[in-house]
């Protein structure tokens, strides 16, 4: 029995040995059946829905090919909602490399031995920590009662949030209910995304390419802008996939933090859910789908996907 | 010459940077001991116990996470096979889609989640297939596959060849190459990517919303307290007891692949 049973793994391994597609193929079958069916499967069924239409007096789903349903998405207040969500997730992008420079800079180029750990750990712990937890966490920071409008009221600044908040669009009744409130909440959940791309980048700068930039005269700004600054964009655009796609998509953090008018996420999750209209989700789920796609191809030409 | 200090500023904005990171993370400790129960209160007018014991007996938190954990440990057992499969083929040879395999498995993490929320929904709608304990798993696996495919294919990459030619040189079948050979360098690897697609399944709530029934996972339980706020107080420690419990992992996974090339969370 034993030697039967070792025989037979010794042919299948000698089949292995001489037949190397054949084991190709039956390390590839699972994990290629799984997502093809389970995931591609899923989308294709998703892609197809968005190409049927809903009937306006029964309510129910006309399976006729048409393209009435992305037309829907032309109307001025699902065209808004589009917008609202590019715009929101350009500016949670802008704001992300901006704050995420500093952090990425001095984490590659200065923090050593466990300052070095310290930095990694203090991006990795944020980044894997509970998304909720976190969103919690600005609902608790946020609230009228909470700790900003605590400190904000303790320096005497009450006036200032308040002249922030009566501002027309991004303000709102408070922090909490406006534009302001989920734009803080998205830059802080999606940070660490950015911080990490762009430290890789910058950790493959040479050292003597510095060197020879201040040999050659250049002032430390001019070096960070002419030599650092080209050098890491690779890592920015590549942090940038993460913030601007997460931003796209989510649609939990505008519900919890932020006025009433939605995002493309919330849309989706409405059109299908109490709304039942199937077809206009899916189409608007298609369309964060189309962004990345530009968004991914303009990334590759600028050569993006070396430093993820 | 090139100093070896940073500018002060630089210095300012990147620790400003961390704190950043990390201060809201430290607020919800505090909250979890606060005794104002109505409202999100600062500064908290007491600090209490309480709760601890409150929330220890309540039959729904155990409930859900229970839950979670089981779908975060069947999930993970998934990921971790598929994941290894994929990471071997796509590392040990050059074929014809290659490049496609790899965007394939990053693929349902790189879109965002409502979407594969949303198809895998209208799928098992098309299908007729009831939502339950198993459809949570199906949509968790899919994402979890990548994680487990990262930190395995960044080991296969400094697993050498001759290895696995010298062990069939000296008459080991590929059975047992596998056993003795491969396994032993790549389990760190597979533990640490198992342990953040633990953590990444332990904690989901978008594909979630979509492919649970009736069930709550644990973030589906942390969302309905956020939407409509019911027992702050609880709510407070759970939140505290998720951050302690998402940490160990996270640590774990980043000692386990300390010293590599790879950096386990990158491309989460």
């Amino acid at each position: 029995m034993v030697a039967s049973h070792q025989g037979l793994a010794q042919r299948v391994s000698d089949a292995f040995w001489r037949r190397p597609r054949l084991l190709l193929l039956v390390l590839l079958l699972p994990p290629l059946l799984w997502l093809g069916v389970v995931y591609v499967g899923s989308l294709f069924a998703l892609l197809v829905q968005s190409f049927f239409s809903i009937d306006e007096f029964t309510g129910l789903i006309n399976y006729e090919v048409t393209l009435k349903t992305y037309a829907e998405l032309l109307q001025p207040a699902n065209f808004d909602i589009i917008l609202r969500t590019t715009l929101m997730a350009a500016s949670v992008t802008v704001a992300a490399a901006i704050v995420a420079f500093p952090i990425a800079y001095y984490a590659a180029r200065y923090a050593r031995g466990p300052m070095k750990a310290l930095f990694y750990l203090g991006v990795m712990l944020p980044l894997w920590s509970s998304y909720l937890v976190k969103v919690y966490a600005w609902k608790l920071i946020l609230a009228k009662e909470g700790i900003l409008n605590w400190m904000v009221e303790g320096i005497g600044a009450s006036a200032v949030l308040n002249a922030v908040l009566s501002m027309p669009v991004i303000g709102g009744g408070s922090l909490s209910v406006s534009y302001i409130g989920t734009f803080l909440v998205f830059l802080y959940v999606w940070l660490p995304y950015m911080v990490l791309p762009v430290q890789a980048a910058l950790e493959r700068v040479p050292q003597n390419l510095l060197e020879a930039s201040g040999d050659l005269g250049a002032s430390p700004g001019q070096t960070l802008r002419h030599v650092i600054l080209p050098l890491a964009l690779p890592g920015i655009i590549a942090g940038s996939i993460f913030t601007f796609s997460l931003t796209l998509g989510d649609y939990i953090i505008p519900q919890i933090i932020g006025s009433s008018r939605l995002f493309i996420g919330q849309a989706v999750y409405a059109h299908q859910g109490t709304a039942g209209n199937i077809p206009l989700a899916a189409a608007f789920a298609v369309v964060p789908i189309v962004i990345m796609g530009f968004y991914l191809w303009m990334a590759k030409r600028k050569g993006a996907f070396d430093a993820l | 010459m090139h100093s070896e200090r940073a500018p002060l500023a630089l210095k300012i904005a990147a620790f400003a940077g961390l704190a950043f990171l990390h201060l809201p993370i430290v607020l919800i400790f505090v909250y979890a001991f606060t005794t104002e129960d109505r409202s999100y209160q600062w500064p908290p007018p007491g600090l209490t116990l309480k709760w601890f014991g409150v929330t220890w007996n309540r039959p729904d938190v155990w409930a859900s996470l229970g839950l979670s954990l089981k779908v975060a440990s069947v999930s993970t057992v998934i990921a971790i096979v598929l994941g290894t499969l994929c990471a071997a083929a796509v590392s040990r040879a050059k074929f014809f889609g290659r490049e496609s395999i790899s965007l394939l498995v990053i693929l349902p993490i790189a879109l965002p989640g409502i979407i594969t929320g949303i198809s895998l929904r209208s799928a098992f709608n098309l299908g007729d297939i009831p939502f339950s304990t198993l459809t949570i798993v199906l949509g968790h696996a899919t994402f979890c596959i990548v994680v487990v495919y990262n930190n395995a294919v960044a080991r296969f990459r400094r697993l050498s060849g001759s290895l696995v030619e010298a062990s069939a040189d000296l008459g080991a079948n590929s059975f047992q190459t596998f056993r003795h050979v491969i396994l032993p360098n790549i389990s760190t690897a597979l533990l640490a990517g198992g342990m953040l697609a633990f953590a990444l399944s332990f904690d989901e709530v978008i594909v979630t919303t979509f492919t649970a029934g009736q069930q709550q996972t644990l973030p589906i339980w942390m969302l309905e307290e956020l939407v409509r706020p019911r027992q702050r107080p609880v709510t407070n420690v759970v939140a505290m007891v998720v951050v302690l419990v998402t940490f160990l992992p996270i640590l774990g996974a980043y000692y386990l692949t300390r010293g590599g090339t790879e950096t386990a969370g990158v491309g989460k």
